[in-house]
């Protein structure tokens, strides 16, 4: 392997990369990027479940205002929106920390990357979601209703399981979505695997090496999701007619 | 657009008045004072921003056109390197490509004399180049996708009427092909220019003076934090909707 590695001039490269030298801060970059990815994803999905109910059945002010919610978030840069979000967060903290007769508090990286890309995260996912609610059925939710159902149990029971296939593929976007935008965390100076990269790289000078190596690893990690949103888009479609014909 | 008698319903009428209540709370109690200090490098940085928009479009698109061609109806050698470019390209943070480009083209050139001696060294010296050169590489990727589909989905029929006609294969793509596929495509294509739009802000991580740097410019100054961001963020909400009317104009015309 390393004689491999030494024929095609690949040895600094691979001295570089390994775990007891700047790979693993890589490795460590990475994991902290998808931990905010998940998180933010999490929190989007949340808040794109309820930004859709409230934007389908909700009263005239909810809908006006979650209009406005997804038209700002989706015009305005994402970095533009992660820097207000981020000194907004912050100084709520301190304000609520102050009156509680705190001093500063440190904020930690992983909570306020979440924080910030959920928002941003839950603007589109209420748009995908709302899409998906809508292409279900009537027919389906009413009888749900006429059962006598709770609202809570026809969204667990009905809404949520029809509606997922039509969710999924845009959801999967999201995702992707999800874990390139932890990269722009880099410039309010978190620790994910892009400011790693960079730090990396300008220490030792090996750029190529370096940015390559990570875009490697979002490209494997992109890669890896496409499989597993395929394998959860089969799931949720299990039962319905295949659109190309042949095996349902 | 929304009428006007959409706008005056009763709880419109209150949002409304909270709204403009809440700007004229911006415009009093807030800091503004640095504006007119600032307002020379506020409108420089404009223009960099929209011609990097622009030049970055336009040169994406023109490279999504053989990207979607040769996914569609290439051969396997041009159809798998445009499918791994798009792969590649949507896969990754731009923020990695821009820092990839910018970095690893940065530190590579100088070590060769012929570069630093020719008459493109002064250019390459500069950070502009790099950020037009990712950005467009990026809108090709996601647009080379696109068009994929666009070329893809043009109607059979009229490509064998053309080509029953006796039309040049050239002529046919130039006439038929190109013209259906873009006018399929304009609605998507309007969003991927938004989307472009909001990826422009990244070009200040490699010290390109666009509307965003000079924000940051101005908050790093004077310690003004929310004040510069609000105006930028309405900035860019005033251009996305140009490019947005812009697109729709496009479609009707």
């Amino acid at each position: 392997m390393t004689g491999l590695l030494e024929l095609l001039g690949l040895g600094a490269s691979a001295e570089l990369l390994s775990l007891s030298g700047w790979g693993g801060n890589l490795l460590r970059g990475l994991v902290n990027s998808l931990q905010i990815a998940f998180g933010a994803f999490g929190m989007g999905l949340v808040i794109g479940l309820f930004g859709a109910y409230g934007k389908l059945y909700g009263g005239k002010v909810t809908r006006d205002l979650l209009a406005i919610y997804t038209t700002v978030i989706r015009a305005v840069p994402e970095l533009v929106l992660i820097l207000i979000l981020y000194y907004v967060g912050s100084d709520i903290i301190n304000k609520i920390s102050a009156a509680m007769g705190g001093g500063r508090v440190e904020i930690n990286g992983v909570a306020a990357g979440i924080w910030v890309l959920g928002v941003v995260q839950g603007a589109y996912a209420t748009e995908v979601l709302r899409g998906a609610i809508k292409a279900v059925p009537t027919g389906q939710i009413e009888a749900a209703k006429s059962y006598g159902m709770p609202a809570f149990m026809i969204m667990r029971r009905v809404t949520i399981p029809a509606m997922m296939s039509f969710a999924v593929p845009g959801l999967a976007n999201l995702w992707l979505i999800a874990t390139k935008d932890t990269a722009l965390l880099a410039v309010v100076g978190f620790n994910e695997l892009t400011l790693e990269t960079r730090q990396a790289a300008s220490s030792t000078r090996a750029y190529f090496t370096f940015f390559l190596a990570a875009g490697a690893l979002y490209l494997m990690v992109t890669l890896c999701s496409g499989v597993v949103f395929a394998r959860i888009e089969k799931w949720a479609r299990r039962g319905q007619p295949s659109l190309k014909g042949g095996t349902a | 657009m929304t009428s006007v008698k959409a706008l005056m319903q009763p709880h419109r009428i209150v949002m409304m008045l909270i709204f403009a209540a809440l700007v004229v709370w911006c415009a009093l109690s807030l800091r503004w004072d640095w504006i007119p200090q600032y307002a020379p490098l506020a409108l420089e940085g404009l223009w960099t921003t929209i011609w990097i928009l622009a030049v970055s479009t336009f040169l994406g698109f023109l490279l999504a056109v053989p990207l979607g061609l040769a996914q569609a109806i290439g051969p396997w050698y041009l159809s798998i390197p445009a499918r791994t470019f798009c792969t590649i390209i949507r896969g990754t943070p731009l923020l990695l490509q821009i820092w990839l480009l910018y970095y690893g083209l940065g530190s590579l050139f100088p070590q060769f004399p012929w570069i630093r001696g020719s008459e493109l060294w002064p250019y390459l010296r500069q950070a502009w180049p790099y950020a037009v050169l990712a950005l467009t590489l990026s809108y090709a990727g996601y647009e080379g996708e696109v068009m994929r589909g666009a070329f893809s989905g043009v109607a059979k029929g009229q490509l064998e009427a053309a080509k029953s006609f006796g039309m040049p294969r050239f002529t046919m793509f130039r006439r038929i092909w190109l013209p259906q596929a873009v006018r399929n495509v304009l609605p998507t294509l309007g969003g991927e220019t938004i989307l472009q739009l909001k990826a422009t802000p990244l070009v200040a991580t490699i010290t390109v003076v666009d509307i965003y740097a000079v924000s940051s410019r101005v908050r790093s100054d004077t310690f003004i934090v929310y004040e510069p961001l609000l105006l930028l963020a309405l900035v860019y909400l005033v251009i996305a909707g140009l490019i947005a009317l812009a697109f729709r104009r496009f479609e009707q015309g």
